[in-house]
């Protein structure tokens, strides 16, 4: 059984089709990464997923269960955590109290039983020395790690990675990396969508294609990005 | 002597605002929710701890014991099924909201209760009084100001060192977000109006014992109680104590140079500092 399945799923602003009939399934321990040029509907697929947007059409299951008409806090304890592409800390709390409150309620326990997790967390994304910060004074890659960890703390299942590359130096990306990978191998499911390819590539094992709200292909990364639609759309070279 | 025995009093009757500006400062730290009714409510708990101490002969602070759970459990739910629904972009529609509540609150009280003045009877406490060299202090004020303080470190250990102080402020932060973590927005916002209307009983206790109550006057309280709140900078509790205690100390003063210019002094030192610190005394880092 597939740990997420979207089932032509469909969501429209006005006129614009934002998500135009997707359909695709990840399954348990799955890397999947989902490209395409801006406006294609990439947040917005995350959206849907963590039910900040409701679908028009169509149905989300998580884990088999028909999760379309959950709110996002039930598919957070579910185990869907995502981070986001502008980073959201909460800025006013401390680095380590922004984990406290991920993993006290994304996991329904009390904050002495997640403490020693969300500190163990702190030290896999490297922000440990930074635990007693407030949030609003991190830097961009402070912050992006944060948003990981944040996720990280609720206990996820799967997590959807929105740009965390994104604004990174090659060094930091390569950091960054390997921190996902570690998380991945611990059996996390992850969808990534990123414009940095090769940071994307050398962890997902798969890719999705959205252009204009409609998956254009899926399949392995070396055929997606052999592909003929996906160079003259994607990467706007004319074949 | 006499002026350090006005400051001394002003103070202690601070002690009195804070705790009317307590509960609408946490509720609006938490949720941008003005409350315009916060005033009636703190006339309703003083009309029900009346009437527990009036029914079963309960010592008032008995009474306002059993008073704080029915007033969480009523503040609870009126978040919950009304005052949830007002929340948005939208700031007028908890303002009409809430107004419509004080005056629902103000005329159930005048069907229930008659215009007349009340007060809750605590017997020799009343009058008892400290003498502190040439200085006496009223037992009630005094009691008064302890329960403020007591408050005021009471709501700032819940918001700083438990997890649902951490839920409230990552609620306050950004309610979007804290869905995306388990956080139910809606709970949590019950939740901090509740515990407001526990304050709120507090304050009606005080208020009930140390003076003349009748269903009309909730609204001038929310304005004492909104003169502390923006004079403390909306930034933090002991910034509403210290509002309190400048209306407090401003109102005694006046009315020692001239009984008829307390209530006016009070407002006046409220636009003082307003010209001086537009954001209050300890306003927010960000907002």
């Amino acid at each position: 059984m597939p740990i997420l399945a979207l089932d032509q799923v469909s969501k429209s602003f006005g006129a614009l089709k934002v998500a135009d009939r997707i359909s695709f399934a990840l399954e348990k321990g799955e890397a999947l990464g989902v490209i395409g040029p801006n406006g294609a509907g990439k947040s917005t697929l995350f959206n849907l997923i963590t039910g900040n947007i409701r679908v028009d059409a169509g149905t989300i299951r998580f884990a088999g269960e028909d999760v379309t008409r959950q709110p996002p806090m039930a598919r957070c304890l579910a185990g869907v955590g995502r981070t986001f592409q502008i980073p959201q800390p909460f800025e006013k709390l401390t680095v380590f109290e922004n984990l406290l409150v991920a993993g006290a309620f994304g996991s329904r326990k009390t904050e002495k039983e997640v403490g020693d997790r969300c500190a163990d967390i702190l030290v896999e994304t490297g922000l440990y020395p930074k635990a007693n910060q407030p949030a609003g004074s991190l830097g961009l890659l402070q912050r992006k790690r944060l948003e990981l960890a944040r996720a990280l703390a609720t206990e996820p299942k799967i997590l959807l990675l929105d740009e965390i590359a994104g604004g990174l130096t090659e060094g930091e990306c390569q950091e960054l990396v390997e921190t996902i990978r570690a998380i991945h191998r611990r059996g996390v499911s992850i969808i990534w969508v990123e414009h940095v390819l090769h940071a994307l590539n050398s962890v997902v094992s798969r890719l999705v294609v959205l252009h204009f709200g409609r998956v254009i292909g899926d399949g392995d990364p070396q055929t997606i990005m052999a592909s003929r639609d996906v160079r003259e759309i994607y990467l706007g070279i004319d074949v | 002597m006499s002026w350090l025995d006005t400051i001394l009093q002003g103070i202690l009757l601070g002690g009195l605002y804070a705790l009317f500006a307590a509960g609408l400062a946490l509720v609006f730290g938490i949720m941008r929710l003005v409350n315009l009714a916060h005033g009636d409510l703190i006339v309703l708990a003083a009309f029900l701890i009346l009437l527990l101490v009036s029914a079963l002969g309960l010592n008032p602070f008995i009474a306002a014991a059993v008073a704080l759970p029915v007033m969480f459990a009523l503040g609870w739910a009126l978040q919950f099924l009304v005052l949830n629904r007002t929340l948005g972009n939208d700031i007028l529609p908890p303002l009409l909201v809430t107004f419509g509540l004080s005056v629902v609150i103000q005329n159930g009280l005048l069907e229930g209760f008659s215009a007349d003045s009340r007060r809750i009877s605590a017997g020799a406490l009343e009058t008892a009084s400290l003498q502190i060299g040439p200085i006496s202090i009223g037992t009630m004020p005094l009691l008064t100001f302890l329960s403020a303080v007591g408050v005021i470190v009471a709501l700032n250990l819940v918001f700083y060192r438990t997890s649902l102080g951490r839920a409230f402020r990552a609620t306050s932060d950004d309610s979007a977000t804290a869905g995306l973590m388990g956080i139910r927005a809606e709970r949590i916002f019950a939740t901090a109006t509740g515990l407001a209307m526990m304050v709120v009983t507090i304050a009606a206790l005080y208020l009930g014992t140390r003076a003349n109550f009748d269903p009309t006057m909730g609204p001038a309280r929310l304005i004492y109680a909104f003169e502390a709140v923006i004079i403390g900078g909306l930034g933090s509790f002991w910034g509403t104590l210290a509002g309190g205690i400048i209306i407090g100390v401003a109102q005694t003063v006046g009315a020692a140079i001239n009984p008829e210019w307390q209530i006016l002094a009070g407002h006046i030192a409220f636009l003082l500092v307003l010209l001086v610190r537009p954001r209050g005394l300890f306003p927010r880092a960000v907002d």
